[in-house]
């Protein structure tokens, strides 16, 4: 039987990225790179006082570069630097290809040939396939998606809902 | 109105299909079957719904099961629907007479649009599961067709 039966989405761990006010109010953030709505929700929460944590929701029926994009910010997360990669992609969500992840990587001081070499590991793609079937038998079906405080929140958050968010 | 309950023998329907053949019930025996009732080809929800459960398909191949789509739109339309979302799931048009389908499966909006809904039957032509979203803006993830299979 499938392994994408229903279940709880998984609690946070050490190896969830997450930032923010560790008192906080906690919104996980099922995104992908690729989404113009989840650059948006981005923005939204980056000035809102929430503990965010970002977990892969990359489908690669929807876009050839979701999945890509995804093990790119893991492979900088290897190096400590998957924040300023994750606002990096963000920030200019028209520039996807191969160099424009080399520039990025320049820009942030990474190893490039390191960031080369792991963004293509096996172990990095099944950590995003990790958190996107997690995701997926938690019932995440679309991207953005927040998790706060057990329930679902698909869509875009606007300023009442963030408000309610940060209590 | 409410969606066909399992236990409940799928009704008699006719769905037109891209190559303009009519598809019916007898078309669905032998095997396990999950029909997709989607409101419009195109909306922002059901490009979602569709490339999600695309990337999970050999995954309910493997269990047997076949997708189907459907919706009232003209075959043209789901056709160029599913060129544009790379989707291999095969589309079935209930345009005409339009909605019929849908009526008979207890899917039919007011509107004249099917509602988001899910209709797994098994080889015998009997309703196995059924589920029917809270809104057409709902969209149920693939956990719950793999629950519904496991039924």
């Amino acid at each position: 039987m499938s392994d994408l039966r229903s279940a709880p989405a998984p609690a946070l761990t050490d190896e969830d990225h997450v930032r923010g006010d560790p008192a906080a109010p906690l919104v996980i953030f099922y995104g992908d790179y690729t989404c113009p709505r989840c650059a948006l929700t981005h923005a939204r929460l980056s000035g809102a006082p929430l503990r965010v944590a970002f977990r892969h929701f990359a489908i690669a029926a929807k876009h050839p570069r979701a999945v890509p994009l995804a093990c790119a910010a893991e492979a900088a997360a290897r190096q400590g630097r998957f924040w300023e990669f994750h606002d990096a992609l963000f920030a200019d969500p028209g520039r996807t290809d191969d160099p424009h992840l080399w520039a990025r990587a320049t820009a942030l001081g990474l190893d490039l040939d390191r960031f080369e070499r792991e963004r293509r590991e096996q172990e990095v793609a099944a950590r995003v396939s990790q958190h996107t079937r997690a995701g997926m038998r938690a019932g995440i079906a679309q991207t953005p998606t927040l998790l706060h405080d057990g329930k679902m929140l698909p869509g875009i958050p606007d300023a009442e809902l963030i408000a309610r968010l940060t209590g | 109105m409410s969606v066909i309950a399992a236990g409940a023998p799928v009704p008699e329907f006719s769905l037109g299909t891209e190559d303009g053949e009519t598809f019916t019930r007898d078309d669905l025996l032998g095997k396990t079957s999950v029909l997709v009732f989607y409101p419009f080809a195109f909306s922002p929800v059901c490009n979602d719904q569709l490339t999600l459960y695309e990337e999970v398909l050999d995954e309910f191949s493997a269990l047997g099961a076949t997708l189907y789509a459907i919706s009232t739109d003209a075959s043209w339309s789901q056709a160029a629907f599913k060129e544009k979302l790379g989707s291999s799931v095969r589309q079935l048009s209930d345009f005409e007479p339009k909605g019929a389908t849908a009526r008979a499966f207890g899917v039919l909006d007011e509107g004249g649009f099917s509602q988001r809904a899910l209709v797994i039957v098994d080889p015998e032509g009997v309703v196995k599961w059924s589920y029917l979203a809270p809104s057409s803006g709902d969209l149920p993830g693939v956990n719950l067709i793999f629950d519904g299979l496991d039924s």
